[in-house]
């Protein structure tokens, strides 16, 4: 089917059969609740429609329905992500396995419709997995990916899609057949529900020391989910044929320069890449995927060999830098220690990263010697944006 | 009329709560009329703490203690999954406290009311923050003293039941923990209907309306003798029916026994007086429309 990124993240969330879906609108992912909407209106949705008053209402119900022993489902964008962080956490802590679509869109202040992920990855600390998805049809396969994953270890998860890039571009997908998916995902049984014939406190008043107990064990789930997410994600590569890896690398094994980014951006690089692979330069790529956890070991084993690497970051932590640049440093520090890390900041409020934002990143990269502290938001003395 | 424990009740003895608590008395009754099939949310506030702390609890049924915005929201993401489940038996029930109902989580109640969510919903209604300690909320009465408002509420309490009522939901109901069978009977008939239904329980609260613990029952009686807090239910938004006869007791009786209203001057009082006379007469004209459509 010819789908946008949002519709192909309906149909991943419809395969998966969710049983309550709570939902507000929001630009750029109001299409997602419109088309579960429709085929609710048809009968074709499988599930109950909660058309909430708030995205923290709609957080707040799946959460209590997760609980109560239904899969749930919600997708969201940009303010209404940032209106959820407490219940965010209480999610992760609830051990409530929601999964949630969130479609990166650059936060107020000013007002701003266009992508820029540093909405989600504001969220980084909340204890839900995070993927970034490239392209349609990995939102869709992803979304599918993300309950098993979620259910197995009892931790809620995030699919990324970008605004208008992925949310609103329409690309060829495959939608799996029903039967096949009902295959690979089992229906949701959690070991405990909110039960009359079973009753129990739901998230009450704890000591200093089993706060510190739950959190450790919420680490440890989070320390664990790589492999499920590996194996998961391989097992769906049998059974569909398309798999994705924690990261995708491209171009990588004898590349000397690796460019590091996350979403559409990692598109691009491909093609600049085989441009300048034609050049003869050694460049590849590894292209984030699983954010949290953050697959620590497996990035060490893939970028030890790299001479140089560059992070574009479409975000940004105020007065620090590109948060994938950070969080890569920081896991190459005290592992491989000598590979010299730039960080851009590039395309933030959903400004173009073109191939020539790309070449420059390279070249600049190629003559530089050592990375500079702050990270660069001007590439020679044009401005990121590409005005 | 007894209150001791017996086999329709949902809490063990024992709870933490302050000696004297209206609300505990109200909780108690809410939960034997809503029964052993149910399931609760309750929010932070005095609830949260009266439940007790992991791994005890006063509670027989099962709770979810949610984030302090969301009961009925939170409600309503049971309710719905259980009927995704085909369970229509199943009660879902939110203990809220005036905070967690008025102020902060009037956006979620008035959204889950719209909806018509298969919810009932109660607000334990102590008339301020308590258990954080007494400071004003928008359900605190005026001139009333409290932490935050040392020299008294500036503006009136605001009026949920009616704002319930607007939403034109199946059924909205005062009641007072200190009339217990009137609170019961609430309770039962709004299990009996689908849909959203609101019941707002005044809970004296010695701690924070400043007066001897034994003497809460007679607070609660008092409330509602003097047409300070009239008894009364409102169907579909329209037919409003009183359920109790007070018997038009001075309201100095009520206010002189509570130290929040001890600097209260005669003309505050004039102006109480003639404030509760126009209410009630408005809630008779209401009653006596409804009688006649």
């Amino acid at each position: 089917m010819f789908l946008t990124g949002n519709h192909a993240a309906a149909y991943g969330a419809r395969l998966s059969r969710p049983k309550v879906i709570a939902a507000y609108p929001i630009t750029p992912q109001s299409p997602i609740y419109e088309k579960l909407s429709e085929w609710d209106g048809k009968g074709e949705l499988g599930g109950r429609m909660m058309r909430v008053e708030s995205e923290h209402s709609a957080m707040a119900a799946c959460i209590s329905a997760s609980l109560t022993g239904v899969r749930t489902f919600t997708a969201t964008a940009s303010q209404g992500l940032v209106l959820m962080h407490e219940l965010l956490h209480f999610a992760s802590g609830m051990r409530a396995p929601v999964v949630m679509v969130n479609v990166n869109r650059a936060l107020g202040s000013p007002w701003s419709f266009w992508s820029e992920q540093t909405d989600s990855l504001s969220q980084r600390d909340t204890g839900w997995l995070q993927f970034y998805v490239a392209d349609n049809q990995e939102a869709l396969d992803t979304v599918i990916q993300a309950y098993k994953i979620a259910e197995t270890i009892s931790l809620p998860a995030i699919v990324v899609l970008e605004a208008f890039y992925t949310s609103h571009f329409m690309e060829p997908v495959e939608v799996p057949d029903q039967n096949k998916v009902d295959g690979f995902l089992p229906p949701f049984e959690p070991p405990f529900k909110l039960d009359p014939n079973h009753p129990a406190g739901f998230c009450q008043t704890v000591t200093q020391n089993e706060y510190k107990k739950f959190r450790l064990n919420r680490q440890i789930a989070m320390e664990n989910a790589v492999e499920v997410v590996e194996s998961v994600d391989k097992e769906y590569e049998e059974q569909f044929g398309r798999g994705y890896g924690l990261f995708e690398t491209y171009r990588l094994e004898d590349a000397e320069i690796v460019l590091v980014t996350a979403g559409t951006i990692g598109s691009t690089a491909r093609v600049t890449i085989d441009g300048l692979r034609e050049k003869g330069k050694k460049v590849g790529m590894l292209r984030i995927r699983l954010f949290r956890p953050f697959p620590k070991a497996k990035l060490v084993e893939s970028l030890r060999h790299a001479k140089k690497i560059a992070v574009i970051d479409r975000n940004i932590s105020l007065g620090q830098e590109g948060i994938f640049c950070e969080e890569l440093k920081s896991v190459l520090y005290s592992r491989v220690r000598d590979i010299p890390v730039f960080g851009f900041v590039l395309g933030l409020g959903g400004t173009n990263v073109g191939p020539s934002h790309i070449e420059k990143v390279f070249s600049m990269t190629e003559k530089m010697e050592q990375a500079p502290i702050h990270p660069i938001i001007e590439l020679e003395g044009e401005n990121v944006s590409g005005t | 009329m007894s209150l001791a424990h017996d086999d329709r009740d949902n809490l063990y003895p024992g709870h933490l709560g302050c000696p004297g608590c209206g609300e505990v008395i109200g909780l108690k009754l809410v939960l034997q009329a809503v029964g052993k099939q149910a399931i609760a949310v309750v929010i932070p506030g005095c609830i949260g703490i009266v439940i007790g702390p992991y791994p005890f609890s006063t509670f027989k049924i099962p709770f979810f203690h949610a984030a302090f915005e969301t009961a009925a929201a939170t409600a309503a993401g049971i309710s719905n999954a259980l009927l995704a489940k085909g369970d229509e038996e199943t009660i879902v029930v939110a203990l809220a406290g005036d905070g967690g109902t008025a102020d902060i989580g009037i956006q979620s109640l008035s959204g889950a009311a719209d909806r018509d969510e298969n919810i009932i919903y109660c607000c334990f209604d102590n008339e301020a923050y308590m258990n954080t300690g007494i400071q004003v909320s928008s359900a605190t009465p005026q001139l009333a003293w409290t932490m935050t408002t040392p020299l008294g509420k500036p503006g009136r309490k605001k009026n949920m039941v009616e704002i319930m009522a607007a939403h034109h939901i199946p059924y909205v109901a005062t009641a007072c923990s200190c009339f217990p069978d009137d609170l019961r009977r609430k309770i039962t008939e709004a299990k009996q209907i689908k849909g959203t239904k609101y019941i707002h329980i005044l809970s004296p609260c010695p701690t924070g309306w400043r007066f001897p613990e034994r003497l809460t029952p007679n607070i609660g009686r008092l409330a509602v003798e003097t047409k300070y807090f009239p008894l009364y239910e409102i169907r579909n938004g329209r037919e409003v029916r009183i359920t109790h006869k007070p018997k038009d007791l001075p309201v100095e009786d009520y206010l002189s026994a509570q130290g929040r209203f001890k600097h209260l001057t005669k003309d505050d009082l004039d102006r109480i007086k003639k404030e509760i006379d126009r209410n009630w007469d408005e809630l008779k004209r209401r009653e006596d429309q409804s009688s006649h459509s």
